[in-house]
């Protein structure tokens, strides 16, 4: 809540209680939604990974070498494997925070920026296995082995820059559907392997 | 001899054959080898499967750099396949760190203007995942140009593409921001959501464009309004919600527009209230739009209604079932508790309960919840929840736990001998934990409570003899027993059971905590120094005493033998002047915990260490060594004797007088005692480097035949000047000296109230 915006509570104004000490409360009541210092997307990256950590899919929205995306991957599998199956779906890591759900063999790892709304996250989470699973048919972690890259097409058609763009299941399979018919050499069923 | 090149499933297949790693290293780079050559040859036809297999032994960790020119020209292909491919790699292989990424530009360029929507879906894509600032200067214009294009399946493409140029290059918003007006006026929900999101970031941007799109409130309340009640779209909702994702953006653009805006906040309300109260809250989908809502309210200027509705939703969520749920009202609830704290304080039960979770990222927020909600009404319930909560929460929230109940207590204790309780509790369950200063702030306290002194040491005994493993606890336990000793052995104390302790006990005890190999040096310190006092409060002889003591002079231990050699002294040759000195010691005063909390409210994210109050440093040693003794024939030159190593245990403290604007005047010194030829005289000077701090140098000179000896000078202000002197009374100082002379006990006391006037201006 703004720091600067006048309490509406008609209290007395009490002396700060919660940030001594601790610094998530006092970083997070002093200022929230400050001017973004650099051109992040909403989201900075997803990733897929399996159980034994194997990555199996990634997509970054933020430009980061090789070398940081590696350490990155490694130190957010591992964070992510060790935690508990009742723990919660979000964990605060580094200045980000991570959303993660477990589907299956899959784990799918978002991180996103302060401001965003962890909820949501997870519905795009959600409607992005819902789209892996209409297209594949039951989708398990082998198809996303073998058709890696159908897996990055479907994505890109529901998530752009980092940001939804579409929120209709139907246009972002029928979509798919038209690219695939595009492909040469042309074949019966869209899903039957081209490379 | 050509190789018929693998499919890409069928190299999948066979990495996935390897059992080791040694193994799959191998046939990737047998593989490589030949997508290699393929490269070199230029195969136009197998290309595209080439670099699908790159691709994938990439995600698997290997080097795939030589595929990044080979992107380049599938992407210049006709071929679609070639293009969703070479797309692929650039994404993923190329980013704006190499130079070969501006090569795809003029590609990118050619095909936005192709006019065939995959294609164009394929370029925009790859724009905005890893366009650079130069390629986005370069290709605004077509992107713009695509922004008013019929088809709504390039339309929104482009419209996210726009977003990332914006982040990219922030002087192109000139260029994004006129379309967006007629952009609202869509119908189809991915043009919709991109053009809230283009708004949303043009406005975070730029205050002009702030203000410009204030006028598009109602209008988006419109929109909202219409999605929220327009019911059920198989297409759009989830679980009964329309379009989530949707709201939730419009729900983020009102923040922003309505914060710190009346009007715009008033046109609001009412909606928001709406879809406050509405939103199916069944599944994760409506509350994940509700939450929106509640950071939305607390954001902007709603009314005080609609700010308590939106606590007691999160209040609500505190009670749902879903962790997910908790932990975002938690983390909530922590930024509105200072802001709304009352509102926030009817779910404090709640909130206690969440003490409870299994998940240590939920406890941690509910902690950190509690203790902002202790207030002084609060204070005797929520200490037994926190100190219940200490014993059996993880480690790493110990320290936390523990230090907030310190604080908390501090701030809030109802009575003395609760406080002292509560501390007591608090070492004996998190000992290790504690922050350094814990110790001084108890040995403060107990030092301030007369009344409970026997108590205290009470229970501090008790304590003591179960566990001295802890060591804040035995350093306090230590320090009391050797002040209040005499209040230990009397026995009878109406607060708690009467226990007979005899003397031995107390001793073999301190022994104890001296000799184990648990106790810390500065512990032992305590230890020693409590025995040597407990020789002036005990009845019986001191050889145990005296024992120990001169055990330890001999300790490889610096500092622990040098006290004792001190105190072997003591007994030895200054045995008349030992009661004195083991006095007990007189309550130090130190600034409280209020001054700092302000001093610290404006700064972010405070230390836990910042936050401890200074103690005044008692440099007391130093006055009584600044003792410059010109004593001809003595040789017994005397050392003042350590005075105890508690902190505050002296009774003088350097004058600390506010800043005085420089320069400072020299000034002059002053004789203040004189006779039969034994002098007096103070300097002072003030530090150029701290010129608040005023130095007082006494020199003692002999101008007479006779000998001075056991020469003790002690100096003493009254209470008003001890730290500082803020009114600028004019400085008094009492001094008292004792010695021999001419083979006569003198004994002086007297003030010296004509002390310099620069001294204390």
């Amino acid at each position: 809540m703004p720091a600067g915006c006048p309490p509406h509570s008609t209290t007395a104004s009490l002396p700060q209680h919660g940030d001594r000490g601790f610094p998530f409360a006092a970083a997070a009541a002093a200022g929230q939604a400050p001017p973004r210092p650099r051109p992040a997307a909403a989201m900075q990256f997803m990733l897929l990974f399996s159980r034994q950590g194997k990555l199996r899919l990634q997509k970054w929205y933020v430009p980061l070498s090789d070398k940081e995306k590696k350490k990155i991957t490694r130190e957010l599998v591992q964070t992510v494997l060790a935690r508990k199956p009742k723990m919660c779906s979000f964990l605060e890591w580094r200045d980000l925070k991570i959303v993660y759900k477990r589907y299956a063999s899959l784990y799918f790892c978002c991180a996103i920026e302060d401001q965003d709304n962890e909820l949501i996250t997870l519905e795009i989470i959600h409607r992005y296995v819902e789209l892996l699973d209409k297209y594949f048919g039951s989708v398990c972690e082998l198809d996303i082995i073998f058709n890696f890259e159908k897996a990055y097409f479907i994505l890109d058609e529901f998530l752009l820059g980092g940001e939804v763009q579409e929120t209709s299941k139907k246009n972002v399979l029928k979509a798919i559907e038209q690219a695939d018919l595009l492909q040469e050499p042309r074949h019966e069923y869209f899903n039957v392997p081209v490379y | 001899m050509v190789v018929p090149s693998l499919k890409l499933q069928d190299l999948i297949e066979e990495i996935r054959g390897a059992k080791t790693q040694a193994q799959e290293r191998e046939v990737i780079q047998k593989e490589c080898a030949h997508i290699r050559a393929s490269f070199r040859d230029g195969d136009p036809v197998h290309r595209h499967r080439q670099l699908a297999k790159l691709l994938y032994v990439h995600m698997l960790g290997y080097p795939a750099h030589f595929g990044q020119m080979e992107c380049l020209k599938l992407i210049a292909s006709s071929r679609f396949t070639d293009k969703r491919v070479g797309y692929l790699g650039a994404m993923l292989l190329l980013d704006e760190r190499h130079d070969a990424h501006l090569l795809i530009t003029n590609s990118i360029k050619n095909d936005l203007s192709q006019g065939i929507q995959p294609v164009q879906g394929l370029a925009l894509c790859t724009l905005s995942t890893m366009g650079s600032a130069e390629m986005c200067r370069d290709l605004a214009p077509e992107v713009e140009k695509l922004l008013l294009q019929p088809s709504p399946y390039v339309r929104k493409k482009a419209i996210l593409t726009a977003v990332h140029m914006i982040r990219k290059v922030p002087e192109l918003s000139s260029v994004f921001l006129p379309p967006c007006a007629q952009l609202l006026h869509e119908r189809h929900h991915g043009i919709l959501l991109g053009t809230i999101t283009l708004i949303t970031e043009l406005c975070e941007r730029s205050p002009a464009a702030l203000r410009h799109f204030r006028k598009v409130v109602p209008q988006l309340v419109h929109i909202l309004r219409t999605l929220v009640t327009m019911g059920y779209s198989t297409e759009h909702s989830i679980s009964g919600v329309s379009d989530p994702f949707l709201q939730v953006q419009i729900l983020r653009l009102l923040r922003i527009l309505g914060r710190n805006h009346e009007e715009s906040s008033e046109t609001m309300n009412d909606l928001l209230a709406q879809v406050a109260t509405n939103t199916d809250t069944s599944r994760n989908a409506g509350n994940a739009v509700l939450f929106e809502t509640v950071l939305t309210i607390m954001d902007i200027r709603s009314a005080a209604g609609l700010r308590v509705l939106a606590v007691n939703i999160l209040g609500r969520f505190l009670l749902n079932s879903d962790r997910n749920i908790r932990y975002v009202a938690l983390t909530s609830l922590l930024r509105l508790v200072q802001s709304d704290h009352s509102a926030v304080q009817r779910h404090r039960p709640t909130v206690v309960e969440c003490l409870r979770e299994t998940d240590a990222s939920l406890s941690r927020r509910a902690l950190e919840l509690s203790l902002a909600l202790v207030n002084s009404s609060n204070v005797r319930a929520m200490m037994q929840e926190l100190q219940a909560f200490l014993e059996s929460c993880p480690p790493d929230l110990r320290a936390d736990c523990a230090s907030g109940i310190l604080l908390a207590a501090e701030r809030f204790a109802p009575t003395k001998r609760w406080h002292i309780d509560t501390i007591l509790h608090v070492l004996t369950t998190a000992g290790t934990h504690v922050r350094d200063d814990a110790v001084a702030n108890l040995t403060q306290l107990i030092g301030g409570a007369q009344e409970l002194h026997a108590y205290s040491v009470r229970r501090l005994y008790n304590a003591l003899a179960e566990d001295i493993s802890q060591q804040p606890l035995v350093q306090v336990a230590a320090w009391c027993i050797g002040e209040y000793g005499d209040l230990l052995l009397a026995g009878n104390c109406e607060e708690i059971e009467p226990l007979q302790v005899d003397e031995e006990e107390v001793l073999a005890l301190l022994e104890k905590v001296l000799q184990s190999h648990m106790s810390l040096p500065a512990t032992r310190g305590y230890a020693l120094t409590a025995l040597m006092k407990l020789s002036t409060r005990l009845c019986g002889d001191n050889n145990r005493i005296r024992q120990v003591v001169s055990i330890y002079g001999s300790c490889l231990d610096v500092e622990l033998q040098q006290r004792a050699v001190e105190y072997d002294t003591l007994f030895r040759k200054y045995d008349h002047m030992r009661a004195a000195i083991l006095e007990k010691m007189p309550l130090v005063e130190r600034d409280g915990p209020q001054a700092d909390e302000e001093a610290k409210e404006s700064k972010e994210a405070a230390q836990l260490s910042e936050a401890a109050p200074v103690p005044t440093e008692p440099q007391a040693s130093q006055l009584l060594d600044l003792l410059d003794l010109l004593d001809g024939a003595s040789g017994d030159v005397q050392h003042p004797p350590h005075l105890d190593p508690s902190p505050g245990g002296a009774l003088v403290h350097l004058l600390d007088l506010p800043c005085v604007p420089p320069p400072p005047a020299p000034i002059p010194d002053l004789k203040v005692f004189e006779r039969e030829g034994v002098q007096l005289n103070l300097s002072f000077i003030r530090p150029p480097e701290n010129p608040a701090l005023l130095l007082i140098t006494i020199t003692a000179t002999n101008f007479s035949e006779g000998d001075v000896t056991h020469f003790i000078c002690q100096a003493a202000v009254p209470k008003l000047f001890r730290i500082l002197n803020p009114n600028k009374a004019p400085l008094r100082l009492k001094l008292r000296l004792t010695y021999d002379h001419f083979h006569q006990s003198v004994q002086e006391i007297f003030e010296v109230n004509n002390l310099p006037v620069e001294s204390w201006q």
